[in-house]
């Protein structure tokens, strides 16, 4: 009697978390595995219209999140849309395909300099999709000078109105580019003087807050001068208070790129290229770009932008701000000792 | 025959969802990411950093506990007596905060303490001097007892409303004053109230993590907010099961030393 009840309870569990049967497949399908809200719903629908490839759209948070669902299993993806070191660690496992570029004819209105990333040398496994940089969003009722330097943000006479971004390459990153150090060293003393800049930076009071995703709504609302902030967010935020302003400082800072790659667990090849050429057709692309308010790779597409829109430094980084921008690269082996760094610094 | 297996679904939900994920905490804190055993994970829940954040942890939530008893008692003191018992309403006004959701009262109250918040703007309009409230200790100890403090009320006004009136009687009969009758006769048949009062406040209290983010803007890592970041941000899943059964430990040996004030076991009150 016993057994039986456990039985009935475990097939109960197991019918619970099964979930339903699968729908037979009658059509092709694609799945594509994308950035939470980092795309037009209207394209999709368009997609499937146009091509009759019918498109399963499911999301991400974090590269992280994406790798561990990928290698895990558990999820069978056709096109995935991961940031520059991801890809860079994908391929060092040899987990992309290697892109048709015949059948990806729009691939080549991408901005050139984005065509041969250092994360995916001659770009065989990845086309971008998005890209952008990190900068200071600032205030400009707050703070009366220009801002052109990390070093404001170190500057103790902004008490208690400096918001650092919790993560960690981030905010390591762009003290490291402050001192003069590549955002990907492993030389332990600059990593050391980096921490120490970020204690000093703690206890002089200048830091009112280390958040990731509140920190945009806190700029619109005036509750700081200035922000460590990723141009998407920071685009946002200065479309809802005029008196933002975002800037990519002197010493250079981080730029990434958002990039289509097909896993090699991909089904279906052939959809998988169509999908990523349709991304990159001009009108999609525009659309997708006045959506997300990110910074398009499609250089067509910067030609459509309004005067208006090409002004934001946070939506057209300029050529000389990305110039002394860098990528990060996947140090996944190393982390563990930025991890430490940081716990330093915040507990 | 026999009843037992009317806890079978129950005990296959235990097995599920309590015994393996423990198993899967205790094989990942001594196991390194690459499988090997370790020592090390355990190891840095001693060191000067987790040390930090681990006393900043217990201090707020005694502290919090604390705040909690001394407004929670007299709350569920004045609900219980029989002056009240008639305003059912006022009680259900005690418990309506947890029908909200606690993130959705965490923002809101955000929102309130901001430097430009609806607090120092009307206290802008009034003449006044904005107040910092928002990223300090004292917001998040705001936070925290605002969250908690239903879970101390609770179990008191359980265990005073189950008293036997007759004993209180029996007590001013032979003489005692008010005072004596609360120290004497209440307080300390209402003491197994109070123990899982404490432990269902001091529990959540000491696990924090959100509540120290939104008010605290980050300043103050908790023990729950490191072990939050090690498997959301780090992936150091080893590092993250070592902290959260250093936590499990905490928490079973403060449980373990109140069970040993409690006066009368078995008796009222929630059993922990």
């Amino acid at each position: 009697m016993k057994k039986l009840s456990l039985l009935v309870a475990l097939a109960l569990v197991v019918t619970l978390f099964s979930g339903f049967a699968p729908e037979a497949r009658a059509e092709e399908t694609l799945t594509v595995y994308n950035w939470y809200d980092y795309i037009d719903d209207s394209v999709i629908e368009e997609f499937e219209k146009e091509t009759g490839i019918k498109v399963r759209y499911v999301n991400f948070t974090t590269n992280e999140e994406m790798y561990v669902k990928m290698t895990a299993g558990g999820g069978q993806y056709d096109v995935i849309m991961p940031s520059d070191y991801m890809i860079e660690r994908l391929i060092k496992e040899d987990m992309l395909v290697e892109l048709d570029y015949s059948l990806l004819p729009n691939a080549a209105g991408v901005i050139d300099w984005m065509k041969t990333p250092a994360y995916d040398p001659n770009g065989v496994h990845s086309v971008p999709y998005m890209w952008g940089t990190v900068g200071i969003l600032y205030n400009t009722d707050y703070v009366d000078e220009e801002i052109t330097s990390w070093k404001s943000i170190f500057d103790p006479s902004y008490s208690s109105d400096v918001f650092m971004l919790d993560s960690i390459r981030d905010s390591i990153g762009v003290t490291l580019k402050m001192l003069g150090y590549s955002l990907n060293t492993r030389e332990p003393e600059a990593l050391e003087e980096a921490k120490q800049a970020l204690i000093q930076q703690k206890k002089d009071g200048i830091v009112q807050g280390y958040l990731v995703d509140e920190v945009k709504d806190k700029m619109i609302g005036g509750e700081a001068a200035m922000a460590v902030m990723w141009s998407g967010d920071a685009m946002y935020a200065i479309m809802e208070n005029d008196s933002l302003e975002y800037v990519v400082p002197e010493e250079g800072s981080n730029v990434w790129v958002d990039a289509m790659c097909i896993p090699k667990s991909c089904k279906n090849v052939e959809a998988a290229h169509k999908f990523i050429d349709f991304m990159c057709r001009p009108d999609i692309a525009y659309k997708n770009m006045q959506y997300i308010y990110y910074s398009t790779p499609i250089s067509a597409v910067v030609d459509m932008m309004s005067e208006e829109e090409l002004a934001y430094e946070a939506l057209n980084p300029s050529d000389e701000a990305v110039a002394r921008c860098e990528f990060f690269n996947d140090i996944s082996e190393y982390m563990s000792i930025y991890d430490k760094i940081w716990m330093d610094i915040r507990a | 025959m026999k009843r037992s297996y009317f806890a079978g679904p129950y005990a296959v939900w235990m097995i599920l969802f309590t015994i393996a994920p423990m198993i899967f905490v205790v094989f990942y804190a001594f196991h390194t990411t690459d499988g090997g055993i370790t020592f090390d994970n355990i190891i840095r829940c001693f060191d000067a950093t987790t040390m930090k954040v681990f006393l900043r942890s217990v201090k707020l939530a005694l502290m919090c506990t604390m705040l909690c008893l001394l407004l929670g008692y007299p709350a569920a003191y004045i609900l219980a007596s029989k002056d009240f018992s008639k305003y059912k309403m006022l009680f259900v006004l005690f418990i309506l905060p947890m029908w909200m959701n606690f993130l959705l009262r965490t923002y809101a109250t955000m929102s309130l303490l901001e430097n430009r918040g609806i607090i120092n703007t009307v206290l802008e309009k009034l003449g006044f001097e904005r107040v910092n409230m928002i990223g300090t200790e004292g917001a998040v100890l705001f936070g925290m007892v605002y969250n908690f403090l239903p879970f101390m009320i609770l179990p008191i006004h359980t265990s005073l409303k189950k008293m036997d009136t007759r004993v209180i009687e029996a007590a001013q009969d032979l003489g005692a004053n008010p005072f004596r009758v609360f120290a004497r006769v209440t307080l300390p048949l209402s003491v197994p109230g109070v123990i899982s009062g404490i432990t269902m406040v001091f529990m959540p209290a000491v696990t924090t993590f959100a509540i120290s983010r939104l008010l605290g803007n980050g300043n103050f890592m908790l023990l729950g907010d490191m072990i939050e970041k090690q498997f959301m941000e780090s992936h150091d899943w080893s590092f993250g099961s070592a902290l959260s059964l250093f936590m499990m430990i905490l928490i079973m040996l403060s449980i373990g030393l109140l069970n040993r004030i409690e006066p009368n076991k078995g008796e009222g009150g929630g059993k922990w």
